[in-house]
C-alpha cells in the first residue's frame, strides 16, 4: 500500500484496534494527500487543527477501549452539513462566510463515535447539479480519466467533492446527500459505494435545505461493508427532524452475511432506454447473472409510471426549492447586495439574491415559484404530487409481489467530460437522473456498487434498490453483487 | 404552455430575483423549455388519485407546545450581514 489514506473504514478500524495504526497517524495520512491533491479541488475548507485535535481524542478513546466503529476514522463533510464554527455555505456565494453556530445531527452523530472531521467537500451549488459545475467554489475534477483523453471529467453530482476524495483517497469515507441521484450518480462516476437510505433513516437537521420530501443524507465509502459501517453511525432518531423515523437503526455490518439464496430480485423492463450504451446494458446482464448464480431468483418487474419520474422530480423539486431558499434574503445570514442610498427593502432582497445565486439555482427557483403560483398550482404541483402517488405505487406492488430488491444501472452513461454541458439545455442534464429520482419520489433506500470499466476506462456503478427501512438486506444483496464482480480499480494518480 | 417575456418578468418578480430587462426573454425561452418538458404529465391519469403530501406513512410526531430554549440573541445575530442593538438591521420599510 502506498498511502495510509487508501485505507477503508473497517481495515482501518481494525489496525486502530489492533495497535498497528493510531488515528493520528491515518489523520496525518490523509492531510498530507489533500494537500498535494488540490487540484482535483475536492475541498472547499480544510480543517486540520480540528482533524488532529480529534485524531488525539480519538486515540485516547481507542487506547481505554472504549472505541466505536468510526472512532479515529477521518472523513470529509460535504459543503451542505452544519458543522459549527466552521465555513459552511453549500457551495454557494450566497452564504458566503457563513459559519453555523451549531452542528447538523449527523456529523454531532460521526462526532459523538469519535470520527475525525478533515474538512469540507465541494459540491454543486444548494445541490443542484449533476456534474458539480454550479459550485462558487469552481468544479471538481475526476480522479479517473479517461484511457484515450487527458480531457478533465466530471466526477459527477451534486456530492462530486465527496466522491472524488473518497476515489482519490484523500479520506477513508465522505458524507454526502441525495435528493435525486446526488450520491449515487458521483459514487458511480468515481467507483465508489454510495447508499440513500430510506426517507426518514437519516435526520436532515442542520443539513442545508434543497426539496425536504426527498433530501437523504448517506455515506460515500470505498466498499459496502464501510457503507454499513458509517450509515449505522449517521442514522438516528432525531426529534429536531419531524420526519425522522423512531424505527430502531439496526446493526447493519451484522447483515452483511453474503447469503441472498431464495431472494427475489426484480429486473424493470422501464429501465432499458433507447439509445443505452450496450456497455451498460451488458454490465446489467451480467450484474442480474451474477446474483443469479449466489443464489437469487432473478424475474422481471414492471414500474409502469418510471417515464413521468424526471418531470414530477422537476415540478416538485424546484417547487420545494423555491420555498426553501427564500431563507436568503440578505438579512440573517451570508451576502448582502451593495445598495443605492435609496434602495428599498425589496431591492435590497432582489439584489442580494440577484447576485448571490448562481444560474442553475436562479433558474430552478423561478420554476419552483412559477409551478406553485396561483392559477399553475393544480396543473403542475397538484398534478405532479397525484403522480408521486403512482411512482410509489409501482413500487409497492413489485415489493408486495415478493420482489426483495430491484437492479438497475446507476446512470445512462460513464462520467462526461467538464463544460460538456454547457452547450446543452437544462434538460439533458437532468436527464443524468434519469435511474435514480424514481427512489427518492418514492422514499426508498438505493445504493450504486462500482460494476466496472467502460471501454475508454471509466467506471460504471450498477444501483440496487431496497424495500423501505431495510437497508440491512439492501446492503447485504450489494456486498455479494461486490464481491462477485469484483471491481479494485483505482484512478491512476496523475495529480 | 409557452412563458412569455412579461411572464417570466413576473415570476423573476415573486422570486425576489432582479433581472435585467434585457435578459428576460432568453429567460422565458429557458423557462418554457422546461416548462415543456413537464407537459408530459398530461398524458398521465390521475382520476381519483391522492396528491401524495407524505412519502412514509407514518404520523407527524406531536409534542408539547412549551419553551424549552431560547435567549440566544447573540448567536442568533453572529452571521447577519448588518446588525444594530439587538436586531437585524435592513434598509427603511416604514416611511
Amino acid at each position: 500500500m502506498e498511502s495510509i489514506s487508501q485505507l477503508t473504514i473497517s481495515e482501518a478500524r481494525d489496525k486502530l484496534k489492533k495497535k498497528e495504526l493510531t488515528s493520528l497517524e491515518i489523520t496525518q495520512s490523509c492531510l498530507k494527500s489533500i494537500e498535494t491533491s488540490k487540484i482535483l479541488n475536492a475541498f472547499s475548507v480544510i480543517t486540520p487543527e480540528i482533524a488532529l485535535s480529534q485524531a488525539k481524542n480519538a486515540d485516547k478513546r481507542i487506547a481505554s477501549g472504549d472505541a466505536p466503529a468510526m472512532c479515529g476514522i477521518p472523513i470529509g463533510i460535504k459543503d451542505l452539513f452544519c458543522t459549527k464554527g466552521v465555513q459552511t455555505q453549500a457551495a454557494s456565494h450566497i452564504l458566503d462566510g457563513f459559519k453555523p453556530e451549531y452542528e447538523s445531527t449527523v456529523t454531532q452523530n460521526l462526532w459523538d463515535e469519535g470520527a475525525v472531521m478533515l474538512g469540507k467537500l465541494n459540491m454543486d451549488e444548494f445541490a443542484m447539479g449533476s456534474s458539480n459545475e454550479t459550485s462558487t467554489y469552481g468544479a471538481v475534477i475526476n480522479p479517473w480519466r479517461s484511457s484515450v483523453s487527458e480531457v478533465p471529467l466530471t466526477p459527477g453530482g451534486s456530492s462530486g467533492g465527496s466522491a472524488a476524495a473518497v476515489a482519490a483517497d484523500l479520506c477513508l469515507a465522505a458524507t454526502g446527500t441525495d435528493t435525486g441521484g446526488s450520491i449515487r450518480q458521483p459514487a458511480a462516476f468515481t467507483g465508489t459505494v454510495g447508499i440513500k437510505p430510506t426517507y426518514g433513516r437519516v435526520s436532515r437537521w442542520g443539513v442545508v435545505a434543497f426539496a425536504s420530501s426527498l433530501d437523504q443524507a448517506g455515506p460515500m465509502t470505498k466498499s459496502v461493508r464501510d457503507a454499513s459501517i458509517m450509515l449505522e453511525a449517521m442514522a438516528s432518531h432525531d426529534r429536531k427532524d419531524s420526519t425522522s423515523s423512531n424505527f430502531p437503526v439496526p446493526n447493519f455490518e451484522a447483515a452483511l452475511t453474503g447469503d441472498i439464496k431464495g431472494k427475489k430480485i426484480g429486473i424493470p423492463n422501464e429501465y432499458r432506454m433507447d439509445g443505452m450504451s450496450e456497455e451498460i446494458e451488458k454490465l446489467w446482464s451480467i450484474g442480474a447473472e451474477m446474483l443469479r448464480d449466489s443464489g437469487a431468483i432473478v424475474v422481471d418487474v414492471n414500474l409502469p409510471h418510471t417515464k413521468y419520474a424526471l418531470p414530477v422530480y422537476y415540478v416538485l423539486a424546484p417547487a420545494e426549492a423555491s420555498s426553501n431558499l427564500a431563507r436568503y434574503d440578505g438579512v440573517r445570514y451570508g451576502h448582502r447586495a451593495k445598495l443605492k442610498v435609496n434602495d428599498n427593502i425589496d431591492e435590497m432582497y432582489s439584489k442580494t439574491r440577484a447576485e448571490g445565486f448562481g444560474k442553475e439555482v436562479q433558474r430552478r427557483i423561478m420554476i419552483g415559484t412559477y409551478v406553485l403560483s396561483a392559477g399553475f398550482y393544480d396543473a403542475y404541483y397538484r398534478k405532479a404530487q397525484r403522480v408521486r402517488t403512482l411512482i410509489k405505487r409501482d413500487f409497492d406492488k413489485v415489493f408486495d409481489d415478493g420482489v426483495d430488491a430491484i437492479l438497475t444501472p446507476t446512470t445512462p452513461s460513464s462520467a462526461f467530460p467538464l463544460g460538456e454541458m454547457n452547450s446543452k439545455n437544462p434538460i439533458e442534464m437532468y436527464l443524468n437522473d434519469i435511474f435514480t429520482v424514481t427512489v427518492n419520489l418514492a422514499g426508498l433506500p438505493g445504493i450504486s456498487v462500482p460494476a466496472g470499466i467502460d471501454v475508454d476506462g471509466m467506471p460504471l456503478g450498477l444501483q440496487l434498490i431496497g424495500k423501505p427501512w431495510d437497508e440491512g438486506e439492501l446492503l447485504n444483496t450489494a456486498f455479494v453483487l461486490e464481491k462477485a464482480l469484483k471491481f479494485s480499480d483505482k484512478p491512476k494518480k496523475w495529480w | 404552455m409557452a412563458i412569455d417575456k412579461d411572464t417570466a418578468g413576473r415570476v423573476a418578480r415573486l422570486a425576489r430575483i432582479s433581472i435585467p430587462e434585457t435578459e428576460l426573454e432568453s429567460l422565458a425561452l429557458e423557462l418554457s423549455d422546461i416548462v415543456g418538458f413537464m407537459e408530459q404529465l398530461n398524458e398521465c391519469d390521475v382520476t381519483n388519485i391522492e396528491p401524495m403530501t407524505s412519502v412514509t406513512p407514518t404520523l407527524l410526531k406531536q409534542r408539547m407546545d412549551l419553551i424549552d430554549d431560547g435567549d440566544q440573541q447573540k448567536m442568533i445575530l453572529s452571521n447577519a450581514p448588518d446588525s444594530r442593538e439587538g436586531f437585524f438591521a435592513v434598509p427603511k420599510v416604514v416611511e
